[in-house]
């Protein structure tokens, strides 16, 4: 997948790649702002979503992505800016379509199930206007879709986690919404229960169909059940792209810390050469780095997962171990270079090198390296 | 849903999380007229007090006799009298319910004293007696003529010393009112930490000196608020000291309004001004805290009694005797002699039943008033919502007579089509009684995650419709149990019934009041069970409100 990207000029202007170009667009945000009191949250975001795909909002807490969620629900209005559901603006040019009659369905981070229904009711709660008996059959639909017929007449309070978690799907599903939007959907689940759950909402959102934007800060859920991740920061995005391209192909600093560990090898382009503290990297390793970065200095982002350290004679060694961290399957070590860098590498958890230790490191990745000029650190 | 229009684009109610820059106009605008409602009638006092000096004002240009005579009024030795009554009542009452309350405390919550839990829940049912219905079982046991003096008759005791007075008067009023202290003390005693105690002895403090050093402080503060609800119980009660025949300001207040209405209402505006410094001495020392916080005690650092542990039973025995045993005995005697003291007048279903009906209404009124009010507060973050619901606090403070007198005065100078109708006096009910519906209410509105309108919401309704298929249902439980507390303490509500009831409309406790005056004792047990059977009624909705939780 990388030789397919590796043509494209450099890394700033690879772009938005769409998932599927012909798909129509369901929702759309143009120029949004958002403010409490002095206090900027949503800062001119744009963005938009193509029918069918689950789009995430990943960013560290307080960096507006729940915001974004309930202004798109129709729970807060913007301050400027637009929003548009299927071509037609529901916000902003003094326009606000009620969150009642927009089609938006929300799951929320409590789940918010009234505790006064059973699950059924709950699920029925929004069919109130259809007859009787599509109001039936669509709850029964729902139920079989969530596999959740057996608890049908439970109170939320005799449901666990993950039985909860259905019932708010099937709520928010049974009127058939444009999209649904989930708020931290598993940050109330236990840590088992969450990867089982990720898997099971994916397939659940899958079947029906029904275009999805969630928001998290866990970086795996993200990469996980998305087609496409928006990394966020401080009332933007930053990026928006495939789990993969974000992962390895990060446009700013920002996003290579905020998924995974990333270690930055400083280097300076010279011909078909990149020096470093680890030595030469041939270019074509690096990704898309266009002639007029020659003669210039640059930062290689490099994760752990690619580094290894081993101890070697100081005439071969990069540098000194200065930390280890076990973690269980893998131990990190954390690498200070001789000129400075430092750099963290996993290992499995066998491996056995103490602090202090000389080591050479190696930079072994089957996949071309993402890279920042030195001059935007 | 036929409640969308207009609502659906307007602002969302449930934005709870930040103070929305939108403000519900109507809603704020509704609950502005509750809360002003509650209050306005005092405006009457004032208008009262010192109409005497207005023809002063018009007709001399030193208009600064027109204070002046209020003024002079409040300076007459009458006055002064019976600010001197007042206070020493109340000191002396908050005095002794402070001894008695921390020693009990201190023997249930941290001691091994036999049956600790009986007596916990024993030493706080006196809460359950109204304090007029304690009065008058004591004053038929222990007046000079009463049943002690009948039994000791045969030894040649003609007459007994009396117990009228200050001392009956702060005898009974003790007996009704500790129990604030009490609770109070203890949930403070409850949740202190022993290790403080333990830390104390080690450091080379006996029992005695670590309790002031260590144990004192702590539970000062609880002490001090239960003892200031004490304080404003007894500044606002009428019934005790009239029946007492004590001379505080509700007394006079009741027995001269109807020929001296300014001199009563100078009165009455000294008796507010008291009541609004306790309550600001209340509001300081109680902080945000909230005073009910119990956790489990520590049983394993009880202190242990030894061999005082049984004589020592003697104090809560004797005080629960006096508080609970005589006057429910004395109501049970009279009612095994049946009510053949003839006092013609039977008591008759009827007064029940309209006791009932006035309740139901105020109940009704209080808890739809109380809605707005309570959401506005609960739901918005503006400063007039607070504002309102503080504002409807006033009706609950001023004490029952004065807030009675100032109706009246509304009555007669407003609406005298309306004076001495049922729907004035409901409407005094309602404006004492609106608090506890607010409260409630507004605790139950708290209790609902925000997140629950929102998603209604987003399934299809509109603010309207959210309010009413999610919000509502749930805090239910918070709107009955507050429409339940209105209802159980306008059943038992004294002054305002005796100044506001209609000629002829007899309820439960104005009949109670008629066969005390007239001395039928007999024919008033019946009632008085009752009255005391829903006043612990009206207690157990309380204590189980305070467990009551909504997800």
């Amino acid at each position: 997948m990388s030789n397919s990207t590796f043509t494209q000029g450099s890394s700033e202007t690879e772009g938005t790649s769409q998932p599927d170009s012909t798909a129509e667009t369901v929702l759309e945000l143009d120029g949004v702002c958002k403010t409490y009191g002095d206090e900027r949250v949503i800062d001119d975001l744009s963005l938009s979503v193509t029918d069918g795909e689950i789009l995430t909002l990943l960013g560290p807490s307080g960096c507006g992505k729940t915001t974004t969620l309930r202004l798109i629900a129709g729970l807060e209005r913007p301050g400027s800016g637009e929003v548009l559901l299927d071509g037609a603006p529901v916000a902003g040019n003094g326009d606000f379509v009620a969150p009642e009659q927009r089609g938006v369905g929300v799951v929320f981070q409590e789940f918010a199930l009234f505790p006064h229904m059973t699950a059924e009711e709950n699920i029925a709660f929004g069919l109130k206007d259809a007859p009787e008996s599509e109001r039936e059959d669509r709850v029964d639909e729902m139920l079989d879709l969530v596999g959740l017929d057996a608890h049908r007449d439970s109170h939320p309070d005799e449901l666990s986690g993950g039985q909860q978690q259905r019932v708010a799907l099937a709520r928010s599903l049974a009127p058939e919404p444009e999209m649904l939007l989930l708020d931290e959907p598993f940050s109330n689940l236990d840590v088992d229960l969450r990867v089982e759950m990720r898997e099971e909402v994916r397939r659940i959102l899958k079947d029906a169909g029904v275009t999805a934007i969630s928001v998290t800060h866990d970086q795996e859920e993200a990469l996980s059940i998305s087609d496409r991740v928006a990394v966020m920061n401080d009332g933007r995005i930053e990026q928006i792209d495939r789990p993969e391209q974000v992962f390895q192909h990060p446009e700013s600093r920002f996003v290579a810390g905020f998924l995974g560990h990333a270690s930055f090898l400083s280097g300076f382009v010279t011909g078909d050469e990149v020096e470093t503290g680890l030595g030469t990297l041939s270019r074509d390793r690096i990704h898309g780095l266009a002639e007029e970065y020659d003669g210039t200095k640059l930062d290689v982002l490099a994760r752990p997962d690619d580094l290894t350290a081993s101890p070697a004679p100081d005439d071969q060694s990069d540098g000194e171990v200065v930390h280890r961290r076990y973690l269980g399957p893998t131990v990190l070590y954390r690498v200070e270079l001789d000129n400075g860098d430092v750099l963290e590498c996993m290992h499995d958890h066998t491996d056995q090198v103490a602090v202090g230790t000389r080591v050479a490191v190696v930079l072994d990745a089957n996949h071309d390296l993402a890279w920042f000029p030195a001059s935007q650190r | 849903m036929e409640t969308d229009n207009g609502t659906t684009t307007t602002d969302d109610p449930t934005d709870a999380g930040r103070s929305s820059s939108s403000r519900p106009v109507g809603l704020t605008l509704l609950s502005g007229a509750i809360a002003a409602a509650t209050v306005l009638p005092l405006y009457w006092l004032f208008d009262t007090a010192f109409r005497a000096s207005k023809p002063v004002q018009l007709a001399d240009p030193t208009t600064w006799l027109g204070v002046l005579d209020p003024l002079s009024l409040l300076l007459e030795p009458a006055s002064i009298r019976v600010l001197r009554n007042s206070v020493v009542l109340v000191v002396c009452v908050t005095a002794a319910s402070i001894l008695i309350s921390v020693p009990l405390a201190y023997l249930t919550v941290r001691t091994d004293l036999p049956f600790r839990r009986f007596f916990t829940i024993a030493v706080m049912l006196p809460l359950v007696i109204p304090s007029y219905i304690g009065a008058f079982a004591f004053v038929s046991v222990f007046s000079p003529k009463g049943q002690v003096q009948s039994l000791l008759a045969p030894l040649g005791v003609e007459e007994l010393p009396g117990i009228y007075g200050l001392e009956g008067t702060v005898l009974v009023l003790t007996l009704y009112t500790y129990p604030y202290v009490y609770i109070t003390s203890r949930a403070a005693l409850k949740t202190l930490d022993t290790s403080l105690v333990d830390a104390a002895r080690t450091l080379r403090h006996s029992r005695w000196e670590a309790f002031k050093r260590v144990v004192v402080p702590q539970i000062r503060p609880a002490v001090a608020a239960g003892s200031l609800l004490t304080a404003l119980y007894t500044l606002s009660d009428f019934g005790t000291p009239q029946i007492m025949r004590y001379h505080v300001f509700t007394r006079i207040i009741y027995t001269r309004w109807a020929d001296s209405a300014e001199f009563v209402s100078v009165l009455s505006l000294q008796l507010l001004a008291v009541t609004v410094l306790i309550l600001a001495v209340e509001s300081r020392v109680r902080g945000d805290d909230t005073l009910h916080s119990s956790r489990g005690g520590q049983a394993a650092s009880r202190v242990r009694l030894g061999r005082w542990r049984w004589p020592v039973l003697a104090f809560p025995l004797a005080v629960v005797g006096l508080a609970l045993v005589v006057p429910i005995g004395t109501l049970g005697m009279w009612l095994l002699r049946g009510s053949a003291t003839g006092s013609g007048v039977p008591f008759e279903l009827e007064y029940v039943a309209n006791s009932i009906d006035v309740s139901l209404a105020a109940a009704l009124i209080a808890t739809l008033a109380g809605i707005p009010v309570a959401y506005l507060s609960a739901r918005y973050d503006t400063r007039l919502g607070d504002l309102f619901e503080r504002v409807t606090y006033v009706g609950y403070a001023v004490p029952g007579v004065v807030m009675g007198l100032a109706l009246v005065f509304l009555g007669i100078n407003l609406f005298p089509d309306l004076y001495l109708t049922l729907p004035l006096l409901i409407f005094a009910y309602v404006v004492r009684f609106l608090p506890q519906s607010v409260g409630s209410t507004r605790a139950s509105f708290l209790q609902v995650n925000p997140a629950l309108p929102e998603a209604a919401r987003t399934l299809g309704r509109s603010s309207v419709g959210a309010f009413r298929a999610v919000t509502l249902p749930l805090a239910a439980p918070g709107l009955l149990g507050g429409a339940a507390l209105v209802f159980l303490t306008t059943m038992k509500e004294l002054p305002a019934t005796l100044m506001l009831q209609p000629h002829g409309y007899k309820t439960l406790v104005t009949y109670i009041w008629q066969m005390q005056e007239d001395g039928y004792y007999g024919d008033a047990a019946v009632p008085a069970l009752v009255l005391v059977a829903i006043s612990a009624l009206s207690i157990f909705v309380i204590i189980s409100q305070e467990g009551y939780d909504v997800k």
